[in-house]
């Protein structure tokens, strides 16, 4: 299992528009890699690999995308296999369903999450159906590249968290890598699978670093990682979300004088669809206590389903109830109020130490429910 | 103000192409799409029958409760045939959910729907293996997988053409817009078929578009916009052969408009009593694209007694066959379910699909017992 545990390392903090742009490295030796120049290369070296992979999608051509994910691609491989569509998301989702029934293996760029939901009827209803209405006999090869979620000061409808949405839908994979190996490896595999895969790009984490070699091969789509050891809680993360809980456990583990030390395990998810439940659940009945992270707004988010997960199958072994921190029930938020809205490690840890001490406590402390009462009440 | 600017919105009328006149007589327009072999003439006749011998089976099913729904094509047959007749086997279909004519002529077995309107299974069985897409529900959508199997195809140097079915209702949907616009700019080998039946459920076409005609639509995106008499099939066969040639060579896609009329109800759950009148439905009855081609057929003498026994017998063996073949189908084990969606089934699915099979046994037990 050791093998499984690999580290994140944090953002450089680059305010680059074009991290892509940072050089697409040549594959061989070790040295720095964005997250984005990962996706780059991954992009070109399943090019190379396989003449049926085509991309397509608004500005992916000279430009190489808006977050230049696609750079330089064009260029290499000319402009049948990566070219821009008109400005039509359903057009290119639904291109890309005719396509891949007549053979080819499209990776399409949404330009950003807010901007996907035009395409969610050719998505939830063809991509996703498709091979089970044809019994197998049409595969749906589809990459959805999605640059998503929030943290970077975007306007709005460009710091969505979609990935619920295709949880929820038959038939696709859905997909969070959270470092550059996993998002080279995971997008070759997204690739080459011939199951349609919703790629969720955690757009923070585009200028984070890894000294690594590629081409790099990580644990397959629908593995779990465990980044970080620990005893006493097991944090779920995914994305963007994987740096904070991190950085929550790191906190933890040092705390300031006359506080106790508490060991986080953390668990980068890493694909939502299929969801590792073993590698989860093995470290929910060892810690006995379970918190999730993640941006999106609460309700019906990733932590429902997981909370009800890790329930039924580690109940005994549990000393506290699954929390969750999250985003909330409202629309994202404009980026100045983004850092209140956004979870980070004091939120994380402000529901480590509720499970932590869970004994005795009202569920008015999770979730604020009875205070709301009060107030009003206070107000009539 | 400015005072001299032309608020134009029309580029004048779209020539209504037409072959035949209701009565079947030659309009002498365009005399050569007159020009075909016998066997061909008879091919198109009979494919025009049994494809209405077929409807007529569908909705008594429907009718007897051996069909969830049915979406009846009746009055429909000649665009249908008319224009997949100048397929061949490389070209494709995108086609929407009433186009029973256009996949009889492409050879698809009646069960293919049959499956989809018994509820057995979804998007039709055995299309793929004709070139045809799976039936598209969701109105407009498949005209955008017709232009990526028409820009896949293209890109692999074929010459094979698609040709996507949508109705008048389906120009309003956005994905017919997109479609239409990037077959346009990728200059993809495709053929849009807009079958205008007069009728989304029922919104008349009126409350649908202010276009003057749906091959205006074409003139925006610029690509060629032609108009045919949808209930004349040897019109329908010609325009459609002129498109399909132009995408042949690559010249990019065109947008046929078919007049016609859904003498049926929209679907077996409709009643179009309740919003059009009965003197409308008769005066499309006297505009019928069956008795207009036969009349036509008799006058050159190449309907006979001889082939019009011949072409109800295989009618007739065609609704024997549907009937039988539906009703002795065999139900799908449920669990099939789980077993086409991905390469590989996860844990969760698996295990989701062990607790339908022990219901399913427990089921069966407890029946026996």
């Amino acid at each position: 299992m050791s093998e499984r545990v690999s580290t994140v390392e944090s953002s450089t903090g680059s305010s680059s528009l074009a991290p892509a742009e940072q050089k697409a490295v040549k594959t061989g030796s070790p040295k720095p890699v964005t997250f984005a120049s990962a996706l780059n290369t991954a992009l070109a070296d399943a090019m190379e690999a396989d003449e049926k992979v085509v991309i397509f999608g608004e500005d992916v051509g000279k430009l190489g995308g808006v977050f230049r994910v696609t750079s330089g691609l064009q260029e290499r491989f000319g402009n049948q296999r990566c070219f821009n569509t008109p400005l039509a998301e359903a057009g290119i989702a639904g291109l890309a369903v005719g396509m891949a029934a007549r053979g080819y293996r499209p990776v399409i760029e949404m330009q950003f999450d807010g901007f996907t939901f035009p395409a969610f009827e050719q998505i939830i209803s063809h991509i996703a159906k498709y091979r089970t209405r044809t019994e197998g006999m049409v595969k749906m090869p589809i990459t959805i590249r999605i640059p998503s979620f929030a943290g970077v000061g975007a306007v709005e409808h460009h710091s969505e968290s979609p990935e619920t949405y295709f949880v929820h839908t038959a038939g696709l994979k859905v997909v969070v890598p959270a470092t550059p190996s996993d998002a080279y490896s995971l997008l070759r595999e997204a690739i080459a699978t011939d199951d349609p895969v919703v790629f969720l790009e955690p757009k923070r984490r585009y200028w984070a670093k890894e000294t690594l070699e590629l081409p790099v091969r990580k644990e397959p789509i629908g593995t779990a990682v465990v980044r970080r050891r620990g005893e006493d809680v097991t944090v779920l993360a995914y994305g963007p979300m994987v740096g904070v809980a991190m950085e929550a456990a790191d906190m933890a583990s040092k705390p300031e004088a006359g506080d106790s030390p508490i060991s986080i395990e953390v668990i980068d998810l890493r694909s939502l669809t299929p969801l590792d439940m073993d590698t989860v659940v093995a470290s929910v009945r060892r810690t006995g206590r379970c918190v999730v992270v993640h941006e999106a707004a609460r309700t019906l988010g990733m932590g429902s389903e997981l909370a009800a997960a890790v329930t039924e199958r580690c109940f005994f072994h549990m000393q506290a109830p699954v929390l969750r921190a999250t985003g909330f029930d409202t629309p994202q938020p404009p980026p100045r109020m983004e850092d209140a809205w956004l979870p980070d490690a004091e939120r994380v840890l402000d529901k480590v130490d509720l499970v932590m001490d869970w004994a005795g406590r009202g569920s008015s402390e999770v979730t604020g429910l009875d205070a709301a009462e009060t107030a009003g009440e206070g107000e009539s | 103000m400015l005072g001299s600017l032309d608020h134009r919105s029309s580029l004048g009328e779209f020539e209504l192409v037409q072959v035949l006149d209701s009565q079947g007589r030659e309009t002498g327009r365009h005399p050569e799409a007159t020009d075909l072999c016998r066997d061909e003439l008879i091919r198109l006749y009979r494919l025009m029958v049994v494809t209405r011998a077929l409807d007529v089976e569908f909705v008594n099913l429907q009718r007897q409760g051996q069909l969830a729904l049915y979406p009846s094509s009746l009055g429909q047959e000649a665009v249908q045939v008319g224009t997949a007749s100048v397929l061949r086997d490389i070209d494709w279909v995108a086609p929407g959910y009433r186009e029973h004519g256009v996949l009889l002529t492409r050879g698809v077995d009646p069960m293919g729907t049959g499956v989809l309107w018994r509820g057995m299974w979804h998007g039709g069985r055995g299309l793929v293996q004709q070139r045809v897409l799976p039936v598209a529900i969701p109105i407009a959508t498949q005209c955008l997988h017709g232009v990526g199997v028409a820009h896949a195809a293209a890109m692999d140097g074929t010459d094979e053409v698609v040709a996507t079915y949508f109705g008048d209702g389906a120009t309003s949907e956005g994905d017919f817009h997109e479609a239409m616009n990037i077959a346009a700019v990728l200059e993809a080998p495709v053929v849009f078929v807009c079958e205008n039946n007069g009728w989304a459920i029922s919104v008349p076409v009126s409350d649908q578009t202010r276009a003057p005609s749906m091959a205006h639509k074409a003139v925006g995106y610029g690509m060629p916009g032609l108009r045919v008499d949808g209930n004349d099939v040897l019109a329908c066969r010609a325009v459609m052969a002129s498109a399909v040639e132009r995408a042949r060579r690559h010249e990019g896609p065109t947008l046929i408009e078919a007049v016609t009329y859904r003498r049926g109800p929209h679907t077996t759950n409709d009643d179009p009593s309740r919003y059009r009148t009965k003197a409308e439905e008769d005066r499309w009855v006297q505009l019928d694209p069956l008795s207009r081609y036969t009349a036509w057929m008799r006058s050159k003498g190449v309907l006979t007694d001889e082939v019009e026994d011949e072409v109800a017998h295989v009618a007739a063996t065609a609704c024997a066959k549907l009937r039988a073949d539906l009703i002795e189908a065999k139900d799908s084990d449920p669990l099939a379910l789980f077993d086409h969606m991905y390469e590989t089934q996860d844990a969760i699915l698996a295990g989701q699909r062990l607790e339908l099979a022990s219901e399913l046994a427990a089921n069966l037990t407890g029946g026996q017992a």
